[in-house]
C-alpha cells in the first residue's frame, strides 16, 4: 500500500540539465525547482496562480509553476530565469528590463521575463494590445507596468534585429 | 499554501482512468489543467485523498467539428480556442469568449471540460454551454450518458456528474450562418472573475428575431438561459427597443448572488447591461 507521503522519483529537465529528485506528489513544480533543484530564481508570491511571479516555460509555454505538480513536469523541457543568460551575456529581455527600468525590487521580474520570453518566441510580431493583455497576467507592485511593456517591446526589436543580422 | 497529502495516479488510457474512478472516485479528484483545482487544494478547500491525472490519456486530447457538432475532448485547453475552432457563429463566439478566461498562462493549462466539471458560477465556458445547449458526455465503467447543459449545472461547484464518472467530451452545436452571437462580461480588471456576463445567440430572418438563446452567468449560482428574455425577443425586429425589453426581462428574472464584489442590486444592474450589450454586439453591422 502506498502512502501519500511516499516520494516519487522525478526527473526535471531544467535549462538543458537533468535534475533527478524525489518528491511527494503534492510538491509543486515551483517548490521542486527552488527546494530540490536549488534554482531559486523562480519566485513564489501568492501560491494560487494569481500573481505570476513563478511563471516558467514548460514545453516552451509559460505556465504557473505553483499550479503544476513537479510529478506532472517529469521529463518535460523546463526553462527558468537561470537559463535565459546562462553563463553568457544577458538575454535581450534582461538587458531591456535594465535599460527601460522595467524592474525595481525585482521580485516579480523572473516571472515577467519568462512570460515575455515564452510569448516573443511564439509571437515575435505580437501587437501592442495583445502584448499588454498578455502581460496583464502578472503582478508588479513597483513599476506601474509601463516600463515593463516598454522593455518587452524594446527586447522584441533587438531580438528581431539580431535575427536579421544572423 | 501547500496541498494536503494525496496519492497520485496517472493512467495512460481511458479504461484505466474509469477503473480508478470506479474504485476511488468518492474520495478522489480528477485533475486536468488544475488551474482551479490546485488553488483550491493549496487553500485546502479541496482535500482529495487521491488525485487522478488525466493528462496522460492522449485519446481525450481532441477538438474537431463533426456532424454539426464541435466535439471538445476532455484535454482540449483554453488556448486551443484563441483561434476559432470551427466556422460560423459558434467558432466566432468561442474565440471571443476565450479572451475573457483568466490569463494567457492559465489558458495554456486549463481545459474546457475541466471548467465544465468545476462549474464555477462565473465560468465563461459554463455560460456558453448553457446558452448553446451543450451536451456533456459522461463516461463510467457502467456506460456513457449524455447530459444536456440545462440539467448538468445544479448550483455553485455542483453538477450532475457522479463520482465514478468522467467528462470525456463536451459537444457544442455548430450554428449555421443564419445565427448571430454576442458576449459581454463585466469584471473589475482584465482576467478577473466576471461579476456578470451574458452570451446570446439569435437566429434572424429579414430583420426579425426567429429564435433566441440568452444565457446569464456570474449572477446566479449557476449559469442559465433566461426564458422570459428570450420570449421578449422572439418575433421582434432587431432594434434597440427589443434589446431593452429583453435586458429588462433578465433584470426582472434573475435572483443575484451577493458577495464582496457586488450586492444583488448591482449584479441585477450589471446583468441588464451585459445583456443589452451582448445583443447589440450580436447584431452590430446588421442594419439594426
Amino acid at each position: 500500500m502506498t502512502s501519500p507521503h511516499d516520494k516519487l522519483a522525478v526527473t526535471l529537465a531544467v535549462n538543458g540539465r537533468d535534475y533527478r529528485i524525489a518528491v511527494e506528489p503534492r510538491r509543486s513544480l515551483a517548490d521542486a525547482l527552488r527546494e530540490d533543484c536549488g534554482l531559486t530564481g523562480t519566485h513564489l508570491g501568492c501560491e494560487h496562480g494569481y500573481c505570476g511571479a513563478c511563471t516558467v516555460l514548460v514545453d516552451g509555454v509559460p505556465v504557473r509553476a505553483c499550479l503544476m505538480l513537479a510529478v506532472q513536469a517529469h521529463g518535460r523541457p523546463i526553462r527558468t530565469v537561470e537559463g535565459l543568460a546562462g553563463d553568457g551575456p544577458l538575454h535581450p529581455l534582461q538587458e531591456a528590463f535594465r535599460d527601460e527600468h522595467g524592474l525595481q525590487c525585482g521580485f516579480c521580474t523572473p516571472g515577467f521575463l519568462m512570460l515575455a520570453a515564452g510569448v516573443l518566441e511564439r509571437e515575435p510580431d505580437i501587437g501592442d494590445e495583445a502584448l499588454r493583455e498578455i502581460l496583464s497576467a502578472n503582478l508588479c507592485r513597483c513599476t506601474g507596468y509601463q516600463n515593463i511593456v516598454k522593455a518587452v517591446r524594446a527586447a522584441a526589436r533587438r531580438i528581431k534585429e539580431a535575427a536579421g543580422r544572423g | 499554501m501547500k496541498p494536503a497529502p494525496f496519492s497520485y495516479h496517472a493512467p495512460s488510457t481511458l479504461d484505466a482512468m474509469l477503473a480508478l474512478l470506479a474504485e476511488g472516485g468518492e474520495d478522489g479528484k480528477v485533475i486536468a489543467g488544475g488551474q482551479s483545482l490546485v488553488p483550491m487544494m493549496n487553500f485546502r478547500l479541496a482535500r482529495p485523498a487521491r488525485l487522478f491525472d488525466l493528462n496522460g490519456v492522449a485519446e481525450l486530447d481532441f477538438l474537431r467539428a463533426e456532424g454539426g457538432w464541435l466535439r471538445i475532448g476532455a484535454l482540449a485547453r483554453h488556448a486551443a480556442f484563441h483561434r476559432p475552432p470551427c466556422g460560423g457563429p459558434t467558432g466566432a463566439l468561442l474565440a471571443e469568449v476565450v479572451r475573457h478566461i483568466a490569463h494567457y498562462p492559465i489558458r495554456q493549462r486549463g481545459t474546457f471540460a475541466g471548467s465544465i466539471a468545476h462549474a464555477d458560477p462565473a465560468s465563461e465556458w459554463c455560460l456558453v454551454a448553457a446558452t448553446l445547449g451543450a451536451e456533456i458526455v459522461a463516461r463510467s465503467r457502467a456506460g456513457e450518458r449524455r447530459i444536456g447543459a440545462g440539467d448538468f449545472f445544479l448550483a455553485s461547484l455542483s453538477t450532475a456528474l457522479r463520482p465514478d464518472e468522467l467528462i470525456v467530451e463536451v459537444r457544442l452545436p455548430i450554428l449555421d450562418a443564419g445565427w448571430r452571437t454576442g458576449f459581454c462580461e463585466f469584471s473589475r480588471r482584465v482576467g478577473d472573475f466576471g461579476i456578470a456576463m451574458t452570451a446570446v445567440a439569435l437566429r434572424v430572418e429579414s430583420g426579425v428575431v426567429r429564435e433566441a438563446r440568452i444565457g446569464v452567468g456570474g449572477v446566479e449560482d449557476h449559469p442559465a438561459r433566461q426564458p422570459a428574455a428570450e420570449q421578449a425577443l422572439v418575433g421582434q425586429p432587431v432594434a434597440a427597443r427589443a434589446f431593452a425589453a429583453a435586458a429588462d426581462a433578465v433584470a426582472g428574472a434573475v435572483r443575484p448572488m451577493e458577495d464582496l464584489h457586488a450586492d444583488a442590486a448591482y449584479r441585477r444592474h450589471l446583468a441588464r447591461t451585459t445583456t443589452r450589450r451582448a445583443l447589440e454586439q450580436a447584431c452590430a453591422g446588421s442594419g439594426s
